[in-house]
């Protein structure tokens, strides 16, 4: 339970830190929260010969609004999510996530964007930032680039992030007041990794769906947006029978993870459950 | 006013509190580093192990002519099975020990371990109990015919008759999966060798450091005089740790050739995977039933599979033979036929865990009773009622003497506690709403604080039992009470303290209470079985009225006065009737510096010890579980968790809370989350507390007890044990709860623990309620 040997920087500015980076390639890593990471070195799962620690990098842990966007900082750390950050639709939506993610101890460290360079298919942000087609700002000494999360998402700890890159933002769509929320997960014990996670937003007018994102995480390896099943809810009332429907096509579309916790069968079984309560709760019933 | 009956504030937690304990990690400062290199194979040859030059390495041949580890039972239907300290030829479970690496640190020790290289031949493992005992399955050891280490039968009555008579015979297999102890602290032990004298100190987390002397030296071949241990604070041990691990064996071994101090600080990985198991269990039960719910006679064969190795000093014959004499629990059965077998495969050895088998034969007895009752149009309690032991004392079917309880009280108390009619009501409100509320019952009598008779029984090789004390007061007037039995968290120092200052007349502040360390303690078994209360109490009960008379003899030449007309009380001496009195400290001056005006106490002094060895008793309670179950998830809340404990005189109610509460998580962990798996290759998949699901506060609901006093003559002190009755009766309460909840959906529970996972799965193999 102690880390193989390695060695430690702790740069001071955004290009240092990229510097080091493009120096140590694939044997380097970033460390910000190190909540997965330092556990997967002391398990000796990870072997990284250099950590590039960003913690003392000047000008990375914010969260603002601007234009229509919430901008989030590579630093800003989970906790921080505990109180409201944003306006609209993602005010109560945002601290409702934040308390599923671990245990305070963890909320404290780890990081928003630490998540999404992790890329644990259980991870709520990943599946926030899937679901509301977040822009992901990259920057490396070869420059900066966005991608969109159905490009960044590869599979389960995979993502297009190159050795050389660091996350810098992620840029989440600000939802206005006409959007309703919901969010439901299931884990066998307060703070564990969700079995089953969905996300949902509804842009509800007279009495109608008008737009619809449904996001699944924490069942396939990596989170995705149901299209079928928000096809389907545009243009209905969200009542019951087209809910259990939305999560009986959820439950199909996806392709299950099967592990010590749970096989395909159950977690499909979870996934409706969790998509009928997420839309439930956004339709208000 | 007494002080046995107090809520006193437990001594032990100042230190404890402010993070001032010493465990063996904290005294470890500057010894080198034991890792252990273990096996990735559950089962295979060992063709060859290669190690980078330089390395400090220990392997089975340096240790040619040690060990090995062979504990024994002197009984014909054990299979003793010798166990090399480092596995030899061949590698018998993922997680054995291979070789072990000494280094200056644990990062490098860490680093020399994953250097050396371990070819093994792979060989298909036995898993499961179904694969050891299929015909032709490979032996985990050539020795046990048919996988099986144990193989007990015991017959009484007239079973057979008792079946054809029966109204309805109830019949199933329960399924306990497989369970980990997980003490906070996992396994350690440092171990210092004196150049001078050659003699070893060994620093442990143990339960019971005698023993661990005994079987360290008699492995070693040293004279137990050369060992000392020291049970420093122990982070929970709730039986993993009274068994003997080969690893401390070893870290002996280190001290004693390379000389000075060595150190194994077991990790959580090694804990989870490598430490000893509990629980794997399977029992086809069948009750014979009479239409008013009398059981007639039960038969049942029980099948625990018990690992690839025994353990010391209480075997792998431990599970099956608890099961075995205590499964008819607190009901009169008289017709009882049972077949109790020991399976070895090739998986983590077990040991015993709090609760050994009762927590299973409990949940699959108080199934049994739901079964009959729902089967015979019957109400449960009513069933129970029928069958439960209501006189005293009384002989069960497997010659264990009841002594006294409120076997039926406690239900009784426990119902109407619970208002099960306005709970009937709220289930049926809430079922409307398409929501699963259930109420479970969970009724038993737990075997506690017994000595070598009932360990005698079992014919162990050796047979745990008595407890000794030993009492000196000092010339101050304080006392110290050196004790064998070893507490690791139960906050006995503070029960002795108050059974002592009752009887000797001062203050609990004033008795210092001295355990694990066998250079100071007399010889003892240990704290585990519920016992230590009980044993070291009455122990401690029995010096403390010899040093009373002691005390009385100088107080009456003191005061001149008869020895029969001294009270003694509130740290005086006084002559009952009169005003007459003197203060104990001045007669402890006394007995030591003018001894010789005291020829009468010349032998002792004022020092007294006992021995207690009682055949044991019996506690009892009522568990009573009300969870909602989500039939979409198969998650299950528990809304209230209500226990009513019969342990007799509470010496320390707090502390007999505390052990309740505690036992009660345990249970539910037993009952809903923890489980160890293995995959078909015999790989442990749960080796981290992401994966071995230890639930947390957020899980455990408050619980609420309620207290009965029996008091019997079985204990001299009137208390009875309560360490392990908490983990016993909290499964069976959740899963009968769980099947209350479940039951107009005709599934039936008869596993634990039983997960979302599983509620699903028979939630899908019959979706319409019936």
């Amino acid at each position: 339970m102690k880390p193989a040997a390695f060695r430690y920087f702790a740069p001071r500015t955004l290009d240092e830190a990229l510097a080091l980076l493009a120096e140590h390639g694939e044997e380097g890593k970033v460390l910000a929260g190190g909540q997965s990471l330092v556990p997967a070195m002391n398990f000796r799962l990870a072997r990284p010969a250099s950590l590039i620690d960003i913690n003392r990098v000047a000008g990375l842990d914010y969260v603002r609004e601007q234009d229509g966007i919430l901008r989030i900082g590579a630093l800003a750390r989970h906790a921080r999510f505990e109180r409201p950050v944003a306006g609209g639709a993602l005010a109560a939506l945002l601290p409702r996530v934040a308390r599923h993610i671990a245990h305070w101890p963890i909320r404290v460290r780890g990081t928003f964007a630490g998540s999404l360079a992790h890329a644990d298919p259980a991870s709520e942000w990943c599946l926030i930032a899937a679901t509301l087609d977040a822009e992901l700002a990259i920057a490396s000494r070869r420059g900066t680039r966005t991608v969109r999360p159905s490009e960044y998402f590869v599979a389960a700890l995979t993502t297009a992030l190159a050795e050389d890159e660091l996350l810098t933002e992620i840029r989440l769509p600000l939802l206005d007041r006409r959007w309703r929320t919901g969010f439901a997960e299931f884990s066998r014990r307060a703070g564990d990794y969700g079995l089953a996670i969905c996300a949902a937003f509804l842009r509800i007018e007279q009495g109608r769906i008008a737009e619809a994102r449904v996001g699944v995480g924490g069942a396939a390896d990596r989170p995705s947006r149901i299209a079928a099943a928000e096809q389907l809810l545009i243009g209905s009332d969200g009542g019951n029978t087209v809910r259990r429907e939305a999560g009986r096509i959820a439950a199909q579309a996806i392709e299950p993870l099967e592990d010590v916790q749970a096989s395909a069968a159950f977690r499909r079984d979870l996934v409706q459950a969790m998509v009928e309560r997420a839309l439930a709760q956004a339709c208000g019933s | 006013m007494s002080w046995v009956g107090r809520r006193l504030p437990r001594y032990e937690d100042p230190v404890l509190l402010r993070g001032q304990g010493s465990y063996v990690a904290d005294l470890a400062r500057g010894a080198r580093i034991l890792r252990f290199v273990r096996s990735p194979a559950a089962r295979g040859r060992i063709l060859g192990i290669a190690a980078p030059p330089g390395a400090q390495v220990i392997t089975a041949a340096d240790l040619d002519g040690v060990g090995p580890l062979c504990p024994r039972l002197n009984r014909p239907d054990y299979v003793p099975i010798a166990q090399p300290l480092l596995a030899k030829d061949r590698v018998t479970y993922v997680g054995e020990a291979i070789a072990a690496v000494l280094a200056d640190t644990a990062a490098a020790a860490e680093d020399l371990a994953d250097g050396i290289a371990v070819e093994i031949a792979a060989e298909a493992p036995v898993v499961t109990l179904d694969e050891a005992l299929a015909p032709g399955a490979s032996l985990v050891h050539d020795r046990a015919a048919n996988n099986t280490v144990i193989d007990a039968r015991f017959e009484t009555g007239d079973v057979a008759a008792a079946f054809a008579s029966a109204d309805r015979i109830i019949e199933f297999a329960f399924l306990s999966h497989r369970q980990a102890a997980m003490p906070l602290e996992p396994r350690g032990a440092l171990a210092a060798c004196d150049p001078a004298t050659r003699r070893v100190t060994l620093t442990a987390s143990t339960q019971a450091p005698h023993i661990l002397r005994t079987g360290i030296a008699d492995i070693l071949g040293m004279p137990e005089a050369d060992l000392r241990v020291i049970a420093p604070d122990v982070g929970g041990g709730f039986g993993q740790k009274m068994a003997l691990p080969p690893e401390y064996v070893v870290a002996v071994w280190a001290a004693r050739h390379f000389g000075g101090a060595v150190v194994w600080l077991e990790d959580r990985l090694e804990n989870l995977t490598a430490a000893f198991h509990a629980r794997d269990q399977r029992l086809a039960l069948r009750g014979a039933f009479a239409r008013d719910g009398a059981l007639l006679a039960l038969d049942a064969d029980i099948l625990c599979n018990v690992g690839a190795y025994s353990n010391y000093p209480v075997t792998s014959g431990v599970e099956p033979l608890m099961a075995l004499a205590e499964l008819p629990g607190p009901y009169a059965v008289r017709n009882y036929r049972v077949r109790a077998r020991g399976i070895a495969t090739n998986t983590c050895p077990m040991a015993p865990y709090r609760g050994v088998s009762r927590p299973v034969i409990t949940a699959a007895m108080e199934r049994l009773m739901e079964c009959a009752a729902a089967s015979l149009g019957r109400d449960a309690l009513e069933v129970r009622r029928r069958n439960l032991i209501t006189s005293f004392p009384c002989i069960s079917a497997t010659g264990i003497v009841h002594d006294g309880g409120s076997y039926r009280e406690a239900m009784e108390k426990a119902a109407e506690v619970v208002d099960v009619a306005g709970f009937r009501a709220r289930q049926r409100a809430a079922r409307a709403e398409g929501r699963h509320l259930g109420l479970g019952f969970s009724v038993f009598a737990e075997r506690t604080g017994y000595g070598t008779p009932a360990f005698a029984a079992r014919r162990m090789e050796i047979t745990p039992g008595f407890e000794r004390v030993e009492l000196v007061m000092d010339p101050s007037g304080s006392v110290e009470a050196r004790i064998g039995s070893s507490p690791h968290g139960q906050g006995l120092k503070t029960v002795l303290a108050q059974v002592l200052a009752d009887e000797i007349g001062i203050r609990p502040d004033q008795i210092r209470v001295v355990a694990g360390d066998t250079d100071r303690t007399p010889y003892g078994w240990g704290t585990f079985a519920s016992r230590s209360a009980v044993l070291a109490g009455g122990a401690c009960k029995l010096a403390a009225m010899r040093l009373r008379e002691r005390l009385a003899t100088v107080a009456g030449q003191e005061l001149e006065a008869a020895v029969s007309d001294i009270e003694i009380g509130d740290g005086r001496a006084a002559v009952r009737g009169t005003d007459l009195g003197i203060e104990i400290r001045q007669l402890a001056r006394a007995a030591y510096h003018q001894s010789h005006r005291f020829p009468a106490i010349a032998e002792t002094g004022l020092s007294a010890a006992a021995t207690y060895d009682p055949p044991g008793t019996f506690s009892n309670a009522c568990h009573v579980a009300i969870v909602e179950v989500d039939i979409a998830t198969g998650g299950v809340a528990i809304e209230r968790f209500v226990v009513v404990e019969d342990a007799g005189l509470l010496l320390n109610p707090m502390i007999v809370d505390g052990q309740i509460h505690g036992g009660v998580a345990q249970g539910i962990a037993n009952a809903l989350y923890e489980e160890v798996v293995y995959d078909g290759d015999g790989n442990a998949l749960t080796g981290s507390l992401a994966d071995y699901l230890v639930p947390t506060l957020a899980e455990i609901p408050g619980i609420e007890i309620h207290h009965l006093e029996t008091i019997t003559e079985a204990s001299v002190t009137g208390a009875k044990g309560v360490g392990e009755g908490g983990a016993i009766g909290a499964p069976a309460a959740v899963l009968n709860a769980v099947a209350d909840a479940l039951q107009p959906f005709g599934v039936g529970i008869f596993a634990m623990p039983i997960t979302p996972q599983r509620i699903l799965g028979l939630l899908r193999q019959n979706r319409s309620p019936s």
